[in-house]
């Protein structure tokens, strides 16, 4: 029997599995909308395109699997841009359909017409605009396989109106063919072995996880790696969750606002293994000084993340997950030289102890005003080991990193590459979505909060009941906080005049909403949010003029850190 | 420093922006290009010219090679190339100049392929640097309009790719 492209388009996302998706109706996806009526794919309605993307996206990285949102065309597509580029940056997988006006229609400056493709194309994987709909499983079927494999990525595709409704024998492919595409999975074996003669020399190594290691799943492999050469393990903002931060060998966050000890262990190391990261400039500050005395042996799925940023010794391009196993494998190899190599750098990880007793992550406590960070240590206190916290962007995030002891994989999901404000309200919504039992909390402020802040809507519709702490400080406390280091002070635009009360706003959407103003008050708060059922506001009057610290000014080299007085 | 890159692709709509793409998105100009099927019809070969930084270009060989669509990129910058160039020149040729133009013609084993009483039209084929001795010796007798293909390139040798085996 023959069916309509929309009902093609619905048949093959159940057969890729996927349970959710996440959208906005629209003319020209009102025929796809008309065949979910009888699909067993559940639908989120969002309440604006964007949120729909970043819920997909939270989706995804809380599950792994790949996220699903859909919007209408001209400016249901453009209101996605944001949400691919997000997901781009982190290598998220995620397919992205937009509806398109019909075939003969498009190139006429149509009603709701935009060139989606020709938009979004440095922002996907890949992308596809459907002709003809005969090919439509088939593309649908390449698009989550692109989506999922090699280093992930959004793909979107573009569904003209005329497509949806054209009939076509469904047969769903069971195997994809590209012939262009074939990511490498298996590292090279020989240079594992150097990996490994270099790891045994090495006298003082550190191990630099990114984003990859919570895309490949590989936290394992990663503890016993380090376990086995007792090697320090710094994290990225995206590799965060992927290695326990209490944890005796973890050294934190590197980079910008990364921990002191950190970034002095990187830049005196001898031996840098990047593990799915890739030196992005927030990481490394300025390049000249970055690990200066480091051999770089850099471990990536994706061959142009090598030598991209800085010079690399030993490359080997494969899965971490098959490179990791290999490589403890081809260590266990030499329990000799292991053991030598355990005891040659017990003096680095003595030095690298004496950094963290000089200067541990700190702030200066008050009993008369809510520090930020207190809050995220209570939160942390309060919340179970497995709970999902999202954040938005700015100093939240960067408390949130410092000083929240993640200790699970994918229990932190941040917009690490494009630093997307908005990011935290709906990302938090798709994870719950996947995750309706645990807790999952958005740590926000009061500037990204607004940004996004219509999906309270949405979270109190289907029952999702996503906890929000909002910092308010009534600044745009990053851009603040380089306004006072570095222009005098000049505060402009980034004060938030207006006091929004978000308890009433909580409330106006069928939300409860809690304060604090007292530092005494925030336990409390923050138990009755975790006790109420549905989604719960608890807004947190901080310190105004808290900043981030330590910080690396932006283009200094990472050990000229401003640290906390 | 100059890199002549050979692209093998799907030919399929959408994939010329795409390599394109990679290049106007990191403010590099590509000199010339010339795209057209290969013996087998679902592919296309590209052949680029651009000129930037080494480090540069090897992240642009890279990313192009990281495309979908892209089934093969092959830079020819230190190999042993074959290099050939197709020019048609529309050049003044009145009384003074018309015997002048057709010994520089008959000099460089060029064609005439269009008369008229006022000019002729020249197709010359040969490596890029013979293509501009060419033009500039043409150049004082008036050019009127001319077109270059830009250079397409084999590699020297017996082995050749032919397809995706």
């Amino acid at each position: 029997m023959k069916k309509t492209g929309s009902q093609i388009l619905l048949e093959c996302l159940r057969l890729e599995g996927v349970e959710t998706i996440f959208g906005y109706p629209g003319g020209t996806v009102i025929n796809i909308y008309d065949d979910l009526m009888d699909s067993p794919i559940k639908h989120i309605l969002n309440r604006h395109e964007q949120a729909a993307v970043h819920a997909a996206d939270g989706y995804a990285r809380a599950t792994g699997k790949v996220g699903v949102a859909i919007a209408t065309s001209g400016p249901g597509a453009t209101n996605t841009v944001t949400g691919i580029a997000t997901a781009y940056m982190d290598s998220i997988p995620m397919v992205i359909i937009t509806g398109q006006v019909p075939t003969p229609l498009i190139g006429n400056d149509a009603f709701q017409e935009v060139d989606i493709i020709g938009i979004t194309r440095p922002i996907t994987k890949h992308s596809y605009l459907v002709r003809d709909v005969n090919e439509l499983a088939r593309i649908v079927k390449q698009a989550f396989y692109i989506a999922r494999s090699g280093r992930p990525g959004p793909v979107l595709i573009d569904l003209p109106k005329d497509v949806q409704v054209a009939t076509a024998k469904f047969e769903y492919p069971d195997s994809v063919e590209l012939r262009g595409y074939k990511p490498t999975y298996s590292g090279n074996a020989r240079q594992v072995e150097k990996a490994a003669k270099m790891i045994l020399a090495a006298r003082k190594p550190v191990v630099y996880v990114g984003g990859g290691a919570t895309l490949s799943d590989v936290p394992g492999a990663l503890m016993d790696l380090a376990e086995l050469m007792q090697a320090p393990v710094t994290t990225t903002l995206m590799g965060m969750s992927s290695f326990p931060k209490r944890h005796p060998l973890s050294l934190g966050m590197l980079g910008m606002h990364g921990t002191y000890y950190a970034n002095m262990a990187v830049t005196n190391s001898d031996l840098l293994i990047a593990v799915g990261a890739r030196f992005d400039d927030r990481v490394t500050g300025k390049i000249a000084t970055f690990a200066p005395h480091a051999k770089i042996i850099h471990i990536d799925i994706d061959p142009t993340s090598i030598k991209k940023n800085v010079r690399v010794d030993l490359p080997i391009v494969g899965d971490l997950k098959d490179v990791l196993h290999k490589l403890v494998k081809a260590l266990e190899g030499h329990p000799a030289e292991v053991a030598e190599a355990v005891a040659a750098t017990a003096g680095w990880r003595s030095e690298i102890v004496d950094w963290k007793t000089a200067h541990p992550m700190a702030y200066k406590p008050s009993t008369t005003v809510i520090k930020p960070q207190f809050v995220i240590e209570k939160l942390r206190e309060l919340t179970n080991d497995d709970a999902i916290i999202t954040t938005e962007v700015g100093q939240h995030q960067m408390w949130t990193a410092q000083f929240f002891d993640f200790s699970q994989p994918r229990t932190f999901l941040s917009s690490g590459g494009l630093g997307t404000m908005g990011y935290g309200l709906p990302a938090a919504l798709g994870a719950q979505a996947a995750f309706p039992e645990r807790q999952v909390i958005d740590v926000s402020g009061d500037g990204s909060f607004q940004m996004n802040s219509q999906e309270l809507a949405t979270l109190v519709q289907y029952r999702l009941p996503v906890k929000i702490v909002i910092l308010n400080n009534n600044f745009l406390g990053m851009v603040r906080q380089w306004q006072q280091l570095f222009f005098n002070r000049r505060y402009s635009q980034t004060c938030m005049e207006l006091p929004i009360d978000f308890v009433k706003l909580a409330e106006a959407y069928g939300a409860t909403g809690l304060r604090a103003t007292t530092p005494d008050e925030v336990e409390g708060v923050i138990r009755k949010a975790l006790e109420t059922p549905g989604p719960v506001i608890m807004e947190f009057k901080i310190a105004r003029e808290e900043n981030v610290l330590p910080m690396v000014p932006a283009g200094a080299g990472l050990n000229e850190m401003v640290l906390a007085s | 420093m100059k890199h002549t890159i050979s692209v093998v692709v799907e030919n399929e709509f959408g994939v010329l922006t795409r390599v394109a793409g990679l290049f106007s998105g990191r403010g590099f100009n590509i000199e010339s290009l010339t795209v057209a099927p290969t013996l087998d019809p679902s592919l296309s070969r590209m052949t680029l010219v651009t000129s930037g930084d080494d480090q540069i270009l090897e992240q642009i060989t890279k990313q192009l090679n990281k495309l979908i669509d892209t089934i093969k990129v092959i830079d020819f910058t230190g190999q042993d190339y074959v290099e050939r160039e197709l020019c048609l020149i529309k050049v003044t040729a009145e009384e003074e100049t018309r015997a002048e133009v057709l010994r520089i013609v008959d000099i460089f084993r060029a064609k005439v392929v269009d008369v008229t009483p006022r000019s002729y039209t020249v197709e010359i084929t040969g490596a890029p640097a013979k293509v501009d001795a060419f033009v500039e010796l043409l150049r004082p007798m008036g050019i009127k309009e001319l077109v270059r293909s830009g250079p397409v390139v084999l590699g020297r040798g017996s082995k050749g790719w032919k397809g995706t085996e």
